[in-house]
């Protein structure tokens, strides 16, 4: 049992924790920006697998690791656009369009793969991002292991929740887009378009979430495989309400499922007679008795999941 | 271009599939001045306003702001030429603060950071010269509906309006409440901004405006200075005809129906009902008066059997119903008329039969099937005896005005004959000749003997249909007055919460 707990103090165990929550990180916080505009992308897991394959690919085909995030965001984009196109302009129910884009991309995602690259007894690789420990930071005793010796797209992560944070809380295109997800009427009152404000929130949200996936393949693992995403994209829409919407709170949740996720795995290593499918049941069991703890006091944009329609109410 | 017209309509047209909603208005306002857009509802006043501030394009017409035509259909176009409309259903957003809801739209979207103490500074400012007071860190949400409408009106002033456009702007508002907006909205007028307000009560208009434009039928009937004009001149313009709220009978009250003792009850922590006692008795109207968010509300959920006492008896005929259901209350012959006739009085999307047999769809269903053919007879036998206008037994109800849909609703409960009714603000949002014909038939079932609850924040109404009355403050009820002895002062006192006990009768 001490030895359980012994596995706690152990830096390993926490630049795990990181690695692991590096996609959560990025799929919530895509989830968070198109629900805070009103709509809800279940099309996220598809998006990731999208943005894991495409990243992936271009590395493949000889681009940059860089140039893989870059043309990853570019496919989240245009699948965001097309669940845009269908749930603000057409206001048509957004699970459902969700739903469709995730079976749609995740197909796509692998079809073109396979139409694409040669797949022998092993997937194809390639060279992954390699941990980039931070000059001077790195050198701080535990908290350098940890937090400054990790892959360029952690920090980027990492960066891109204080950004949402103080995109949303202090400019006024947060404001805009908060408003269009609390009652999208008061931002056509005020002059603003709703919808193109929606369309956008979902196209840059779904950009983000396919960051999530590309992280997989370009610094996490070497390959693209099918099934690669494991639901990490429904997490991350159970961990926005976990959340309540906030991107501080989403990191929190992202960081704290990382954690029964790292402690689990090391944990089936060192606890034994017991079946690992308990252990790998863990997080998600834990993450539902958080999101019971949590989640009944969140705020719910008002307006999350009502078409707009202008001139109706 | 007339001398001094800040604003001018020329011509505005506007069809939504076959009907006309605005049939060629040409309308014109001065600066200083106060217009009062008066007409029934489906007149045609939110459309004409809504084109004026670019929510929709008109189909024919032009707007002019001092002289230069607004392009149609942008409400961006018109903030900019100093238009701001206070919306009927607020556009604010209940989970932002009041200064998120007010400086949202006049900052350029890419600017990088926000100037909220710059932002704050100019509302507190606005807020001073007018004299709207609002705290711009609350939450819009917390705050009741009077403030909510200063935000609204504050909205529109922070983005420099100089013509302001309110619809219904006392909808929502007590009598109190009213009175001090027009009250500031006056100052305003004074200080050089140029104000409309849609309304379709009559003393409003008599007492807040320089100018009356009548609506009707989408066509501008009537133009009139409000010095030069009088009530009874308006109603009939408004309505096409004379109309008259009819008048109570005086007759002997019967039986004791309902008597309720000690009735308390809370809501959300407070206290929303406390000790109440009341008795209804047969052929008799029982008024309930108060501001409202006094306990109105829990009485009413309570008597439909929507929640539950803490303490208390309540008896219908003897039998105790303090736990009753809804569907008892239907079998038992206690008709209800809701509040909020949208949320719970009809299912919209559902036709106008299917609303009228809901409460009692047994009585129309045979081996688990409706009897749709009964069912249709029985809605088309309500349309005919309650005047439902503009609805056949399949229209969708949602498309029904106001008016008619609260006559569908009592139509449904007074057709079963009920011992007992509880009417809750039965004719809140309904325009004149609507309220009359509420009234006759809450009389009409008054004189065939049903007791009848009557909660309501028009005074006028409550003292005109009632036998006797009570006053709720707080959640606690006065002791009844006889009708007759009413006065003003002493209505307005016992709605503060004081009241005398010595002459109850």
């Amino acid at each position: 049992m001490m030895e359980a707990l012994d596995i706690l103090t152990t830096a390993s165990l926490w630049a795990a924790v990181l690695r692991i929550a590096t996609p959560l990180i990025f799929g919530v916080l895509g989830a968070l920006i198109c629900e805070r505009a009103g709509v809800l992308n279940l099309g996220i897991e598809g998006i990731m697998t999208m943005g894991a394959m495409v990243g992936w690919l271009t590395v493949y085909w000889g681009g940059d690791l860089w140039a893989g995030l870059a043309m990853a965001v570019l496919a989240g984009m245009a699948m965001g656009w097309l669940h845009a196109m269908l749930t603000v302009p057409l206001g048509l129910s957004q699970h459902v369009s969700g739903l469709g884009i995730t079976l749609l991309a995740s197909a796509l995602a692998y079809y073109l793969y396979r139409l694409w690259v040669q797949v022998g007894d092993l997937p194809p690789t390639i060279e992954p991002f390699q941990p980039w420990p931070i000059p001077g930071l790195s050198a701080i005793p535990f908290l350098g292991d940890v937090v400054f010796t990790q892959t360029p797209p952690t920090y980027v992560a990492l960066i891109l929740v204080g950004l949402v944070a103080w995109m949303l809380a202090r400019t006024p295109m947060g404001l805009a887009l908060r408003m269009t997800g609390e009652n999208p009427h008061a931002v056509e009152a005020q002059g603003l378009n709703p919808v193109r404000i929606r369309i956008w929130a979902v196209m840059v949200g779904s950009g983000i979430m396919a960051l999530g996936g590309a992280f997989l393949t370009t610094a996490a693992f070497n390959s693209f495989f099918p099934g690669m995403v494991q639901g990490r994209g429904w997490i991350c829409i159970a961990l926005v309400v976990f959340a309540s919407w906030r991107p501080g709170k989403a990191l929190l949740g992202a960081l704290l499922f990382a954690l029964f996720d790292a402690f689990q795995l090391r944990l089936q290593t060192v606890v034994e007679g017991v079946p690992y499918q308990l252990f790998l049941m863990a997080p998600y069991v834990l993450s539902i008795v958080a999101l019971i703890l949590v989640a009944r006091r969140a705020r719910v944009p008002e307006a999350l999941m009502q078409p707009y329609r202008r001139g109706e109410r | 271009m007339s001398g001094g017209a800040v604003l001018e309509l020329e011509g505005i047209t506007k069809r939504f599939g076959a009907l006309v909603a605005n049939d060629d208005v040409t309308l014109s306002l001065k600066k200083g001045e106060v217009l009062a857009l008066l007409g029934e509802n489906g007149a045609g006043k939110t459309t004409l306003m809504n084109i004026l501030f670019g929510h929709y394009a008109a189909d024919a017409g032009e707007v002019r702001v001092e002289g230069r035509p607004l392009p149609p259909g942008k409400p961006r176009a018109a903030i900019a030429a100093g238009v701001g409309m206070v919306h009927q259903h607020f556009t604010l957003a209940g989970n932002l603060t009041v200064l998120e809801n007010i400086v949202i739209g006049s900052e350029p979207l890419w600017k990088v950071g926000s100037d909220r103490d710059g932002a704050a500074r100019k509302l507190m400012q606005l807020s001073a010269t007018f004299g709207l007071p609002v705290d711009p860190e609350a939450r819009v949400g917390d705050l009741s509906v009077g403030e909510r409408q200063r935000v609204e009106i504050l909205k529109a002033l922070y983005r420099d309006a100089r013509i302001l456009i309110l619809d219904e702007p006392t909808a929502v508002l007590a009598r109190p409440e009213a009175e001090q907006l027009f009250r500031i909205l006056r100052g305003m007028a004074q200080g050089g901004l140029s104000i409309i307000f849609i309304s379709h009560k009559l003393h409003e208009v008599m007492g807040a405006s320089d100018r009356v434009v009548v609506l009707r039928g989408g066509r501008v009937v009537a133009e009139r200075a409000t010095a030069e004009t009088n009530p009874a001149e308006l109603a009939e313009l408004m309505v096409g005809r004379a109309v008259a709220r009819p008048k109570r009978e005086a007759h002997a009250a019967g039986a004791p129906v309902v008597v309720a003792k000690g009735l308390s009850a809370s809501a959300g922590g407070g206290m929303a009902l406390d000790a109440v006692d009341f008795e209804v008795r047969t052929g008799e109207i029982l008024g309930i008066v108060g501001v409202s968010g006094n306990g109105q509300a829990m009485l009413g959920r309570v008597l439909s059997g929507l929640a539950r006492l803490d303490a208390g008896t309540i008896t219908f005929d003897g039998r105790d119903i303090a736990r009753i259901t809804p569907r008892a209350a239907v079998r038992m012959g206690i008709g209800r008329v809701p509040e909020d006739r949208h949320a719970e009085g009809v299912v919209g999307d559902l036709a106008v039969w299917e609303n009228a047999v809901l409460e009692r769809v047994r009585d129309f269903s045979r081996w688990g099937f409706v009897r749709r053919r009964a069912a249709e007879a029985h809605a088309a036998g309500l349309i005919a005896r309650f005047d439902i206008r503009g609805a056949g037994p399949a229209t969708r109800t949602r498309l029904l005005s106001g008016g008619n849909m609260q006559k569908l609703i009592l139509g449904r409960n007074l057709a079963a004959g009920p011992r007992f009714l509880l009417a809750n603000q039965p004719t809140r949002g309904l325009d004149e000749g609507a309220i009359a014909a509420v009234h006759q038939e809450l009389l009409m079932a008054r004189s065939e003997g049903a007791a009848i609850l009557l909660i309501s924040e028009d005074l006028e109404e409550a003292v005109g249909l009632s036998d006797r009355l009570q006053a709720i403050s707080k959640g606690r009820l006065s002791e009844p007055i006889a009708a007759e002895e009413v006065d003003a002062r002493r209505l307005g006192l016992m709605m503060a919460g004081v009241w005398e006990t010595r002459d109850a009768v």
